[in-house]
């Protein structure tokens, strides 16, 4: 895990300094609002429906216990007694007093945390794979080049004030756990089919909100050394030539859309061209150093089974099912990744208390060498688990409510914060995830269904990434009341792709019918061992379209 | 940040967030007379005609200026028996709290007391 030097400690220490004095101007009156709001913001503090929101960055998804202690320690001291992680594998509080902010900023840096950088129109926290460095499908663990580029767009001079946001996304593996093809630019560590030397993908112009767009590949291979050279030239072109003359075509990939991939590329390419790539580009030595602090933990040699598990899985069926559903493959034999579900039937997704957070912290200390992640559907990761220790953590996560076995099922919901919280909201998102998973609470039901992943978002940005959900739903307002959107056939993998509308909205209480009518149809049309999206694919809209029909005209 | 430019129908109550902590506040008649802040939506100063609109606006635009509170506009309400209840599903959750956190917010008591006068 990467530590701050004496550059890093001083760069957050001077920012909470300098944010410390922007508060106390604000309150002393120096400040109007509309000069402190682009200030709060650069420093992550948005005002919401109900009191301000503090979003703090995760870098790349990975945490320690002492940090996940010190974000309990904020929520207990600040907040109330609860955090939310995103969908950007960031962690928001919802309750922080202005005045409490750089005391709170103040307890961040203290364990090389902070929260620059998490909104205004700048490169965002860069977010991976959560299972970085331990997935079984992983060509090379895409964090040290994540912090590379944290480090190299930390208060970029060029790019602090680009058109727009700005999102980048890295996985290493095969299979896309990092829904890279919806940001704004997307890496993917690949290999030189000819020569074998490992490189990157490059796609740009991804994202979802109003005007959903899958990323399109402009660098099939992009040799490591040059990366930063060409992510300038991407950046160059992007703020100079990206619309700031409105809000909802600023984003890249709007002037991907509007100038063709082709001519996107062109000018990257002839910007790239004219860089002087060493002096942008990072030194191997600092590259060197950086990949240092990612090197694998000291795993103990271990053989696949383990005797402990099989006798604790043939005793205790819930354990099994846990154990079935909530583990990923890791790349070190006797080792797995255990995903701890923070969506509990009946709470909000992404939600842990402080108490949770000491738990988890604990776990990942003894148990994960002192390492956890946070994953971008709202869950947390202890990824370095032997499995002779499994039974032990679940028998700790049960009582806590953090044993919900669900990955990647019905119940494993995305949802934004929506109107509950969101200042931007038009809709909730919350009270639709509960009643869905209320719906579909039985455990057995939902293990037949197999996987399916519903995203929730409570307004057209999309936060809760409804647009490449299997099952996606959009909150919206509609004459006065809220009304929800039902799309299928959305994909947040390396076959992303964007759902398409069913029908007309629905009021919430008809949501979880519609659900069920939308899972009636797969279960009625499904082949053996076809997962729904694949039945989706294969079968098209139409049969779930007339299920949807019948449901809004029995309504109507 | 300004008074929303286009007044909503009547009758109409004047919310902001709080600068210090963010919480919803409402305009409020204090004893004396004078327009003051209330946490509980339940005091909120009622505006049924326009010059009663007039003055909460010209209220929005003082306390602005004063850096007491943000984002302040007015909303239009029904009139309940517990108090003004803004007719849009929006307000009426801003007025409460998170529906999903029932122990959260004003709909579970919190800060509903009167506070600064103006």
């Amino acid at each position: 895990m990467y530590r701050y030097d004496e550059f890093d400690e001083r760069f957050v220490r001077d920012r909470v300094t300098q944010f410390r004095d922007q508060v106390a101007r604000r309150l002393d009156g120096s400040l109007t609002e509309d000069e402190f709001k682009p200030l709060r913001l650069k420093n992550g503090v948005y005002l919401q429906l109900h009191a301000y929101m503090l979003r703090i960055a995760v870098p790349y998804g990975t945490l320690s216990a002492r940090q996940l202690r010190q974000l309990a320690v904020i929520g207990e001291r600040y907040d109330r007694g609860y955090g939310h992680f995103t969908t950007r594998q960031n962690l928001q509080f919802n309750w922080p007093k202005l005045r409490d902010v750089p005391a709170i900023l103040d307890l961040l840096a203290d364990v090389e945390m902070h929260c620059i950088q998490t909104s205004g129109n700048c490169i965002r926290n860069v977010t991976a794979d959560h299972f970085a460095g331990v997935a079984a499908d992983e060509l090379e663990d895409p964090r040290p080049v994540c912090e590379l580029i944290r480090q190299w767009s930390s208060a970029h001079p060029e790019f602090s004030y680009l058109p727009r946001k700005f999102k980048i996304a890295v996985t290493g593996a095969q299979h896309d756990r990092a829904v890279i093809k919806a940001h704004d630019i997307g890496i993917r560590i690949l290999k030189h089919p000819q020569s074998g030397e490992a490189g990157y993908e490059i796609s740009v112009g991804g994202g979802l909100g109003r005007t959903p767009m899958i990323g399109k590949v402009v660098r099939d291979f992009l040799p490591k050394a040059d990366l930063l050279a060409y992510l300038e030239a991407v950046m160059r072109v992007y703020n100079l030539e990206g619309r700031r003359d409105n809000k909802y075509k600023a984003r890249v990939k709007i002037l991907v859309h509007e100038i063709g991939t082709e001519e996107f590329r062109r000018r990257v390419e002839a910007e790239f061209a004219l860089l002087d790539g060493p002096s942008v580009n990072a030194d191997p030595e600092e590259l060197a150093r950086i990949a240092s602090y990612f090197t694998p933990p000291a795993y103990e040699v271990l053989s696949q089974d383990s005797a402990a598990l099989s006798v604790a899985r043939a005793a205790n069926p819930d354990f099994a099912r846990w154990v079935d559903t909530n583990l990923t493959q890791h790349r070190v034999v006797g080792y797995t990744a255990v995903t701890i579900s923070l969506k509990p039937v009946g709470l909000a997704p992404g939600d842990a208390t402080s108490a949770q957070m000491r738990l988890v912290a604990d776990l990942a200390e003894r148990y994960s060498f002192d390492e956890l992640r946070v994953t971008h559907a709202q869950n947390l990761v202890l990824p370095h688990v032997r499995k002779d220790d499994l039974f032990a953590i679940w028998q700790a996560l049960v009582p806590a409510e953090l044993a919900t076995a669900n990955l990647g099922l019905i119940t494993d919901i995305i949802a934004c914060p929506g109107l509950d919280y969101c200042a931007l909201a038009t809709a909730r998102s919350i009270p639709i995830a509960q009643a869905i998973a209320h719906r579909f609470a039985d455990a057995q039901r939902q293990a037949g269904i197999g996987e399916l992943n519903i995203k929730i978002s409570g307004c057209i940005n999309a936060c809760g990434h409804h647009h490449v959900g299997h099952i996606g739903i959009l909150g919206l307002e509609k004459r006065g009341i809220e009304s929800y959107q039902i799309t299928i056939g959305g994909d947040a993998t390396e076959n992303a792709a964007i759902g398409e509308i069913l029908g007309p909205g629905l009021p919430a209480e008809e949501v979880p019918d519609a659900i069920e009518a939308i899972v009636g149809v797969y279960e009625s049309e499904r082949q053996d061992g076809e997962r729904f999206i694949e039945t989706v694919r294969r079968v098209g809209l139409v049969p779930f379209k007339a299920a949807f029909r019948e449901l809004t005209d029995a309504a109507a | 940040m300004s008074v929303a430019a286009k007044r909503p129908p009547l009758p109409a109550i004047l919310l902001a967030n709080d600068l210090l902590d963010g919480d919803v506040v409402f305009a409020t008649t204090e004893s004396d007379g004078v327009i003051g802040w209330t946490r509980d939506p339940g005091l909120a100063l009622v505006a049924a005609d326009d010059v009663a609109a007039l003055r909460l606006e010209g209220f929005a635009a003082a306390e602005l200026a004063a850096q007491h509170v943000v984002d302040a506009y007015l909303v239009d309400v029904e009139l309940a028996a517990g108090g003004p209840v803004p007719r849009h599903f929006r307000e009426r959750f801003k007025t409460l709290g998170p529906s999903n956190r029932p122990d959260l917010g004003k709909q579970a008591g919190e800060g509903i007391a009167r506070r600064r006068s103006a």
